[in-house]
């Protein structure tokens, strides 16, 4: 077992986390783990969600954490921290990519102007998702590496929207575009990946993996 | 007011985020209950954003609360410097000499138990997750009704022993089997269970 899930830890509210910063300015250094703690999964998840390698996303995230509590006074209390946090995770895998990948990894899906009209390639039914999906690896393998292929500025708005559940504001704000073009590209993404996974998940990628739960195929 | 396919699959994603007004919704729902390519699309597309924001999708990998801990430490202590921070550095190597002179003295390698009523565990799994409260006492599974603790960390088990937490009787009564319940009342490092851990 490479990995174990673990729920999001509840974040500490508003007036608890305003005070934990304030008292981490005023030389409390060590309180700044207590601070990101509740966020970890999340830095985590959107620095995963860009690199799709476990390890370069852990070295992100870990230094995403260390330039926050770097430049802590940078923050401006009028916006959420975790979102201020995301947005420094999302930056800081994105250098990465553009630094270690830049001439290796294209993205091979979709090379028309974004506001153009997408057209479904596939109907496959895929009406339910059996709520253990998720625990298997391979699953979460094939949505990691379906997410991959797509262009950095739809996957950046998903990653956003969908896996860090910011709102349509948030996000336009964290990546300086407009509320519009993030409805555009969120859509764009959204049909995308659902394309590249509904025959997967409409045909035969649950039902092989039945046996595994006890129906032995011999 | 009528739409076509193409309108349902233009809108679908603001459809799903609530961002339409209510007469093209109910346009919407209208073609979508008669159409089974939108309808395809409209629960595909849902999917997508479900299964993308589970937070089951991206576990954190084991350990990586305690490295990203360990980094954060790292970069504090330098910035004790001067004469505290020598001080520390020599306390902390009289200490690692004084623990390797008394060797194996069960009374140092094993760590206290934060709570001298509570019980060792055996064969706790050394790499299962659990989590932990600061000021609390014992280690659970991530949503065990007697976690009291606003907030908690995730470590692995064997961490979290070494940190002096037990099991916890709820939810991790099957590694306080009976063997584990006999504790020497005058001891609280009588316990044979921890060892089991680092098989």
């Amino acid at each position: 077992m490479s990995a174990e899930a673990i729920p999001l830890a509840k974040p500490v509210d508003n007036q608890d986390e305003g005070t934990l910063i304030r008292r981490i300015r005023n030389g409390e250094r060590e309180l700044f783990y207590d601070l990101v703690r509740p966020y970890e999964r999340r830095v985590f998840a959107a620095a995963y969600a860009i690199l799709h390698n476990e390890a370069d996303a852990e070295d992100a995230a870990q230094e995403a954490v260390l330039k926050a509590f770097k430049n802590l006074r940078q923050f401006r209390e009028e916006s959420r921290f975790s979102t201020w946090l995301i947005q420094i995770a999302v930056n800081e895998a994105r250098m990465r990519r553009r630094r270690e990948h830049a001439k290796v990894m294209e993205p091979i899906v979709d090379h028309q102007p974004e506001d153009a009209s997408y057209t479904p390639r596939d109907f496959a039914d895929w009406r339910e998702i059996p709520s253990e999906t998720l625990e298997r690896k391979e699953i979460r393998q094939r949505l990691v590496e379906a997410l991959a292929t797509l262009d950095e500025k739809y996957r950046e708005v998903f990653v956003l929207r969908d896996v860090e559940q910011l709102s349509i504001e948030e996000t336009a704000k964290a990546l300086s575009i407009s509320v519009a073009s993030v409805k555009t590209r969120l859509l764009r993404a959204r049909l995308m990946l659902r394309d590249l996974l509904a025959p997967g998940f409409g045909g035969g990628w649950l039902s092989k993996l039945s046996f595994q739960k006890g129906k032995k195929p011999w | 007011m009528v739409v076509r396919c193409e309108e349902v699959w233009r809108e679908i994603s603001n459809y799903i985020d609530g961002e339409i007004d209510q007469p093209l919704r109910t346009a919407m729902e209208a073609h979508i209950a008669g159409c089974s390519k939108c309808k395809a699309i409209l629960d595909g597309t849902r999917n997508v954003a479900r299964l993308y924001g589970d937070e089951r999708m991206y576990p954190l990998p084991l350990g990586f609360s305690s490295r990203l801990r360990g980094k954060l430490e790292q970069k504090l202590s330098p910035q004790r410097g001067g004469a505290l921070g020598w001080m520390v550095a020599f306390a902390a190597a009289v200490l690692a000499v004084g623990t390797f002179a008394v060797g194996n003295s069960s009374a140092f390698n094993k760590p206290p138990l934060r709570s001298e009523h509570a019980q060792p565990g055996i064969h706790v799994p050394p790499q299962m997750m659990v989590v932990v409260a600061d000021r609390g006492k014992t280690f659970h599974v991530q949503g065990c009704e007697f976690i009291h603790d606003k907030t908690v960390r995730s470590m692995p088990a064997e961490e979290a022993i070494r940190e002096g937490y037990s099991p916890c009787f709820r939810c991790m009564s099957k590694y306080l089997s009976a063997t584990a319940l006999w504790v020497p009342r005058n001891s609280v490092h009588g316990r044979s269970g921890l060892q089991d851990v680092h098989n």
